[in-house]
């Protein structure tokens, strides 16, 4: 799957599959992510989502199946190699010490620097920019343990912008942000992917995800029910069939999908 | 922004250098029979060599002092990489039962020593080796994967203090040591019994221990944030993991086998240098060595001045200054758990 095509995937997993305490958590995941491309992971709680990420990123071994950045198997990359290539945003970091919100930033910059090195001015004008880019340059000098769920967010992904890595992994980048702030940083990500960059987003809201995706994965128990354009995923028998509840989808702007839940539990599909 | 680089590292550690020599100058000087500074240093040049001033200094203070050195540099530093390792301020290797561990080592060396002809001198090698086994047997109870809980971690480390103790007594009044090796020395740290043929070893020991923990510097920073995070950073945690693990235990393993139980110095002083100088563990380990140094060799200076002409074990003022501070903080990280 690597080598017959002149451009591998910017991110391919295969086959994954990955057993905990006697549940197989992940039945064998297959999705390819091109250059350039933002692909939505979505998907019940406890469907396995995060998981993915974890073995996308090498936090934990796949029992089965591969994954590979731009042609290469990680198994074969150290932890420093795959950081160059992968950069992941958490859903939140607890860190116990009081670094300054532009330390952790620079932190990003880790895999690229020696064991012993200090970062040089061309790295601190990268983290600059990149706290720019977020919006978030006056929270440089205050201490990590004092900014807003929101804020830590927004660090975190400055932190993987610096990293400068091919491929970005979002667990939930929006879950503790605003509106506003959740659109902001949709759109980095849209910007990120025009410079080439690809996107692994796990996300719960539908509609934002359709809005800002090129394609959506929806995972359940472990397997992927449905990969594609929004419009072709985000239909109401999909959404019925994953996560158990009966919403309406109306077509919005530009034929984007909108996701109107209705309250009450389904009846028709366990 | 404000960004450590090399010019504060070096500024820092040299400021701290400073005072580490004003501090042991301060150490050979006072004791019973009070020495003027300017006394010890021209002992200290080689000028006077066969008065009583170079006798004192020389024979009786200077080793105790470069002992009281090696150990709070060993203590600190440990401490610091502990706190890291488990991501909690209030780890430190009494509190964690380390230290207790590395001492039953010691003690069972001491007192089969005797019958089976060891030496002395396989007493750090056993402290280290305790401290192996206690730490990994902590990482094995307390659970060490993510974030440890505090609560875990502490009632393992008051759990093992306590059987360390016990055994510690057991073996030696089993083997007759209770007389000659001043057993409560041991609890309580002291470098009062200080043998003088362990200072090479114990130097040996930090300077293996600095020389593992420092090239990781960067890593622990990263550590910090989570077994998880560091990993995607591009930190070998395994392999971080196992290099700090001896790193710890040879520092423990020495400072346990020149003095005992000395409590709270690797909770004291990473404590106050992170409020003067940061988180950042490039700057904060080498200064953990300094600092720890330097606040051994004035509590044991205290230790030998305080009361007139007899002496405190210095780990009776160390846990009097850290007992409360680790009070403080255990209450500040609850404070913080509950308004997370």
């Amino acid at each position: 799957m690597t080598g017959s095509t002149p451009q591998p995937a910017a991110l391919a997993l295969h086959d994954i599959r990955v057993h905990l305490g006697g549940r197989e958590i992940l039945q064998g995941v297959t999705l390819e992510l091109a250059a350039g491309e933002i692909l939505a992971l979505a998907g019940p709680n406890g469907s396995g989502k995060t998981t993915l990420l974890r073995v996308a990123s090498g936090v934990i071994a796949a029992d089965e199946g591969q994954v590979w950045v731009a042609g290469r198997e990680c198994g074969s990359l150290s932890a420093r190699e795959r950081a160059r290539e992968i950069a992941v945003v958490p859903q939140d970091a607890h860190i116990p010490f009081p670094f300054r919100a532009g330390e952790i930033v620079l932190m990003g910059r880790s895999p690229h620097l020696g064991p012993l090195g200090f970062e040089s001015a061309a790295d601190v004008e990268q983290a600059r920019q990149a706290m720019a880019r977020v919006g978030i340059e006056d929270l440089a000098e205050r201490s990590i343990l004092e900014l807003s769920g929101g804020e830590r967010q927004l660090v975190l992904v400055a932190r993987a912008l610096v990293q400068a890595s091919r491929v970005l992994l979002l667990d939930e980048p929006t879950a503790h942000l605003d509106l506003r702030h959740r659109i902001e940083v949709l759109s980095l990500v849209r910007e990120l992917a025009r410079e080439g960059r690809s996107a692994l987003v796990v996300s719960h809201d539908l509609s934002l995800a359709a809005q800002t995706c090129d394609r959506i994965a929806l995972l359940r128990e472990g397997s992927l029910q449905a990969i594609g354009a929004p419009a072709q995923v985000v239909t109401r028998a999909n959404v019925l069939h994953t996560f158990g509840i009966d919403a309406q989808v109306l077509e919005g702007p530009d034929g984007v999908p909108l996701v109107i839940p209705r309250t009450g539990p389904a009846t028709g599909v366990r | 922004m404000k960004v450590l680089t090399r010019r504060r590292v070096v500024a820092v550690l040299a400021c701290m250098l400073l005072l580490l020599v004003a501090v042991c100058i301060f150490g050979l000087a006072a004791g019973p029979s009070a020495l003027a500074p300017g006394q010890v240093l021209a002992v200290l040049q080689g000028e006077d060599a066969q008065t009583a001033a170079a006798d004192i200094v020389l024979r009786v203070r200077l080793p105790r002092v470069v002992l009281a050195m090696l150990v709070g540099a060993a203590l600190a530093v440990a401490g610091v990489l502990f706190q890291a390792l488990l991501r909690n301020p209030l780890a430190d290797p009494f509190v964690l039962g380390v230290s207790g561990g590395a001492a039953l080592g010691a003690i069972l060396v001491l007192s089969l020593g005797g019958t089976a002809g060891i030496g002395y001198s396989a007493v750090p090698p056993a402290a280290f080796a305790g401290s192996v086994v206690a730490t990994l047997a902590l990482y094995a109870i307390a659970g060490v994967r993510g974030s440890v809980s505090a609560t875990n971690l502490l009632l393992t480390g008051v759990v093992f203090n306590a059987f360390a103790s016990a055994a510690i007594v057991f073996l030696a009044s089993l083997s007759g040591l209770t007389e000659s090796a001043n057993i409560f020395l041991w609890l309580i740290g002291s470098l009062s019994a200080a043998r003088a043929d362990v200072a090479g070893w114990v130097g040996l020991f930090l300077a293996g221990g600095l020389a593992c923990a420092l090239p990781l510097s960067r890593s622990l920073n990263l550590l910090t944030l989570g077994e998880e995070s560091a990993r995607q950073l591009g930190v070998d945690v395994e392999r971080s993991r196992r290099v700090l693990l001896l790193a710890t235990s040879l520092m423990v393993g020495a400072a346990v086998s020149a003095a005992g139980l000395i409590g709270f110095v690797g909770l004291i002083i990473p404590h106050l240098l992170r409020l003067l100088l940061g988180p950042d563990h490039r700057l904060l380990v080498p200064a953990a060595a300094l600092g720890g140094a330097a606040f051994l060799v004035v509590c044991d200076t205290l230790a030998r001045i305080l009361l007139d002409g007899r002496e405190l074990p210095v780990g009776a003022i160390t846990a009097l200054a850290g007992g409360p501070l680790f009070l403080y903080l255990l209450r500040r990280h609850h404070m913080r758990a509950f308004a997370a």
